[in-house]
């Protein structure tokens, strides 16, 4: 496990400095982060893992989303002095060993995304369906995505997506990422 | 004869996407993903008045917050001449006030801060004292004599800005005169915002020999390239604007609003790149909103319900100023399409525009000319006629729709719509529902007093924008490009003048360009929004990609064809006349095993082109369409109402769409059920209204409700093809159809459930709240 040690607070806050370690996509890192400092903006500036993105400020539209410790949470709602100690996975820890994800690969298959900015957040919120809910039908997808707006596609092929993910893992329970 | 190998990739093929590969690994390049060596951040300081005068502006303690390099003010701004910048619609507005603020959300002055946070503590420290004025929020109000007048700055002395009327006047009056049956419906279509889940922004960055490069939110990056040209006054060529990965547009990424040009600025000042990117609240009360017009209007029919004639008086409140986004000869869009799928042998529409103290638009909503407001008032009425002459509302209107064999048609009101066959997807969308057994089933369900109604909607849109002689913004014609290389290993570059936001374009035009020059999709790279290297084009929004740059791309193709006809015959030792294009290759008439493909070509025309002859082999094309084209469609919805609590419950939805030629199935259906959900929010969920001092009621996604996965029902897609007659590949658009489309039939479901209680009209959104006093009468509480 690789260690990235980054010192320097950007910023001008009068808030005061802290040191955080958080392992990102199984990297762990030894940060000074300002104590306001958002997750979303701790991963997207200071890591420059800007595939999480930012859509809404109030936690509504979970283009944000990211899972801490397994359990999905919309980073733009949380500070990063919050998840110290914890490991967080973003989008760009799908892909593991140049193999997609079942659910990456869902969502190209199946055509459930069109601008693409909401599909970061939307994926990671299916993992976390399909981690708790490996088989789950249409109304349980349906409610299971309900806190991430997609404007693009009616969520019609995003269902599909993730049911073609739950399919494909449950074939190969060990395989994947 | 065999069938021809489909050619990989080609039209018609449901291939993935090329541009998904990015996307799924989170390594799109957004806006806000751009980031510049020494980057400044730009926050902006809003308006908490509606209307009110600045007495006075005070920048000292946000300068002294750490981190904050500068703070921007109107009269900043006017001091270089750029406190006022033009609309799309040659009103002005502010960039940034000098002395008074007209809605809740204004930018009123700019923060420059080391990074987004340094940024935000300084517009907490900006202190701005008003004095509050007296605010008009009612548009029919902001018409009354005593109304205050807002646009003083104009030398206006009334709210009223203009007034605009098609069709013929005196005969509609005549023609309703003297039908059996009239109908008349006040209908509003309220304030909506297409909030693509990204919001607005940008990156402004100078380089030392001056050229300014804007990354930027846009889908018409050539249009404001010449617009930040002619306001700035800083050569065209000395401008960059790159449209990078956009996240969601529907329109509302069409203007130019302040904070591009506030950013713009601030990066000249301070010589370092400056990024702005809006936050949601920013974006739901300053950016240009949707719709927002109360229309008037009634049909007549005669006694077998066959329509005569129809007559229309909206009110359309634009807010401070007219920043819609129309072509220029058309204030209120193409609203005149109201005469839908139906031969109305008269009709007469007019609109009248007034100023409030509300932020600017008349834009976008995945539908920027104002079809959708047409479409749902003709829908509407249509199936108001049907209850009142007590005909079942399909069968009006298959006694009215224009036939397939009158096409060309040219409406009342002047279009003329290329091809249609509205019977035939009616009849689709009928067996599909299975439309004559839900008629039983609700009437079944009325004798035991439950609440269940079937609505249709067969619209006709009007898409692909537009022939030069009628359409323009800013007087630039409303054209657009492809320019096509084929390089030597046979592999293609092609560009163009239209930027996605989603719909696809690096496949759609790929598999355009595959069919046409027999070329392996593969072997495609399609590139948008970049003004330093795309042909100059409008951009996208109102489905015009595949109409006016899809066309393009087909005409590109075609004279590197003919080109490349010269080549083959050259290596086939053969005149040019001797070769014809069949099967994606160059063959010599009637020899097909004597033939050459693409690749061979394209490596002969940089190795082995004949003497005399041009190397290289590419292509431009500006497409100039001769028509606009119709995409239109039949759309059923079902609904079940609790009587008990007025909650509307969508059971099924069935779209029968028709496109014309379908490049792509896929992306299709994809733009189908996007569009139908954004055709199902504002029918149900969504509306910006304002109180009566001005406020936003609705300025977070708390109170902006877009429908999630749960709200939005289960779509049923189909099709039917009916060529466009003028377009290069038969193809019509299709991004809008849905949105254009669904509002009506959702409306129509729901007034059809209501009819034991004599109900003729809802406004949208329809909440629960609403069906419930319908149903206990409008007093009940």
């Amino acid at each position: 496990m690789a260690i990235d040690v980054e010192e320097v607070a950007t910023g001008a806050s009068p808030n005061s400095a802290r040191v955080i370690h958080v392992t990102v996509n199984g990297v762990t890192h030894r940060s000074k982060v300002d104590a306001r400092l958002l997750l979303v903006h701790y991963l997207r500036e200071r890591l420059r893992l800007t595939g999480t993105h930012i859509g809404c400020d109030t936690a509504h539209c979970g283009a944000c989303t990211v899972l801490v410790d397994g359990i999905p949470a919309k980073s733009c709602n949380l500070l990063a002095v919050m998840v110290d100690g914890r490991s967080v996975q973003t989008v760009e820890g799908l892909e593991a060993g140049g193999k997609l994800h079942p659910v990456q690969e869902g969502f190209t298959k199946e055509h459930g995304l069109q601008c693409g900015y909401c599909t970061p957040g939307m994926m990671m919120a299916s993992v976390a369906l399909l981690a708790k809910n490996p088989n789950p039908t249409e109304d349980e997808i349906r409610r299971g995505i309900s806190g991430n707006l997609c404007r693009c596609t009616g969520y019609v092929n995003i269902v599909k997506a993730i049911q073609y993910a739950g399919k494909k893992m449950q074939e190969a329970p060990k395989g994947g990422a | 004869m065999a069938e021809a190998t489909p050619i990989p990739g080609g039209i018609g093929q449901s291939i993935g996407r090329k541009e998904d590969a990015r996307f799924i690994r989170g390594k799109g390049n957004y806006v806000d993903d751009v980031n510049l060596p020494g980057m400044l951040f730009m926050d902006v300081v809003r308006s908490p008045y509606a209307h009110a005068k600045i007495t006075g502006l005070r920048k000292d303690a946000a300068l002294k917050v750490p981190g904050v390099l500068a703070v921007i003010t109107g009269a900043d701004l006017a001091a270089a001449k750029l406190a006022w910048m033009p609309t799309l619609m040659s009103d002005t507005q502010m960039v940034l006030p000098t002395d008074t603020v007209m809605f809740q959300g204004q930018e009123v002055a700019a923060v420059v801060g080391v990074d987004r946070y340094a940024a935000a503590d300084g517009v907490a420290a900006v202190e701005v004292d008003y004095e509050p004025l007296p605010v008009v929020v009612d548009p029919f109000k902001a018409l009354q004599p005593d109304a205050p007048v807002l646009r003083t700055d104009k030398g206006k002395k009334d709210n009223h800005i203009w007034h605009w009327e098609v069709g013929d006047k005196a005969g509609t009056e005549a023609a309703l005169k003297a039908s059996a049956v009239v109908v008349t419906e006040k209908l509003y279509i309220p304030r909506i915002h297409v909030s693509s889940i990204e919001t607005c922004g940008c990156v402004a960055s100078v380089d030392v020999s001056g050229k300014l490069t804007v990354w930027m939110t846009t889908q018409a990056p050539h249009a404001i390239r010449t617009v930040f040209a002619l306001v700035s006054g800083l050569p065209e060529n000395n401008i960059r604007i790159i449209s990078p990965d956009i996240g969601g547009g529907f329109g509302g990424k069409v203007p130019v609003y302040p904070g591009y040009v506030i950013a713009v600025v601030a990066a000249l000042t301070t010589g370092k790149p400056v990024k702005w990117i809006e936050d949601r609240t920013g974006n739901l009360t300053a950016d240009s909103f949707a719709r927002d017009y109360h229309i008037e209007a009634e049909i007549g029919a005669d006694k077998n319900g066959k329509v005569t004639a129809l007559r229309v008086k909206t009110l359309a409140d634009h807010g401070y100023t007219d920043a819609a986004a129309n072509p220029s000869k058309f204030p209120a869009g193409l609203f005149h399409i109201i005469t839908g799928s139906y031969p109305f042998s008269k009709a007469f529409v007019e609109v009248d525009a007034a100023y409030t103290n509300k932020p600017p638009g008349g834009i976008a909503y995945r539908c920027s000319f104002r079809v959708t407001e047409a479409v749902f008032a003709i829908e509407r009425l249509m199936d108001n006629l049907a209850h009142k002459m007590n005909l079942d509302p399909a069968e009006l209107r298959m006694r009215n729709f224009i036939p397939p064999e009158a096409f060309p048609y040219t409406s009342a009101l002047g279009w003329t719509y290329d091809s249609g066959n509205y019977a035939g997807a009616l009849k689709k969308a009928m067996d599909t529902i299975g439309y004559d057994a839900l008629r039983k089933e609700q009437a079944e369900k009325r004798k035991r007093g439950e609440l269940m109604g079937i609505g249709i909607s067969s619209f006709t849109e009007i898409v692909g924008a537009g022939p030069s002689k009628t359409f323009d913004i800013l007087g630039i014609k409303m054209f657009d490009s492809a320019e096509v290389r084929i390089h030597p290993t046979g592999k293609v570059i092609a560009r163009f003048g239209t930027k996605s936001q989603g719909q696809g374009h690096e496949t759609t035009y790929a598999q355009i360009l595959a069919e046409e020059l027999g070329i392996p999709v593969d072997g495609i790279s399609v590139e948008e929004g970049d003004t330093d290297t795309a042909p100059y084009g409008l951009g996208t929004y109102a489905s015009r990609s595949t109409p006016t740059a899809g066309a393009a791309a087909a005409v590109a193709a075609r004279k590197i064809r003919e080109k490349g006809a010269k080549i083959a015959a050259h290596l086939l030792e053969v005149s040019p006349n001797d070769i014809e294009w069949k099967d994606h290759k160059f063959q010599v008439k009637g020899v097909p095993e004597k033939s050459k493909t693409m690749a061979d070509v394209a490596f002969a025309a940089y190795t082995n082109h004949p003497q005399g002859m041009e190397a290289g082999l590419e292509a431009v094309d500006y497409y100039d369409p001769p028509n606009m084209t119709y995409p239109f469609g039949s759309y059923i919805c079902v609904v079940d109402i609790d009587k008990e609590t007025g909650q509307v419950k969508v059971r099924r939805f069935v779209a029968i769409d028709d496109c014309g030629t379908i490049i792509n199935p896929m992306i299709v259906d994809g733009q189908i059920h996007g569009g139908l959900t954004m055709g199902f929010a504002p029918a149900m969920l969504e509306e910006i209204p304002y109180d009566e001092q001005g406020n936003s009621r609705a300025p977070s996604f708390l109170e902006y409700l877009l429908p999630t996965a749960v709200e939005t029902p289960k779509w049923e897609t189909g099709k039917t093809v009916t060529p466009s007659p003028h377009h290069p590949l038969g193809a019509k658009g299709v991004g809008e159809s849905a949105t254009v489309g669904a509002p009506a039939a959702i409306a129509n479901a729901v007034i059809d459930a209501l009819q034991p209680y004599g109900v003729t009209n809802i406004d949208i959104p329809i909440s629960a709240h609403k069906v419930w006093r319908a149903i206990h009468g409008a007093d009940a509480h």
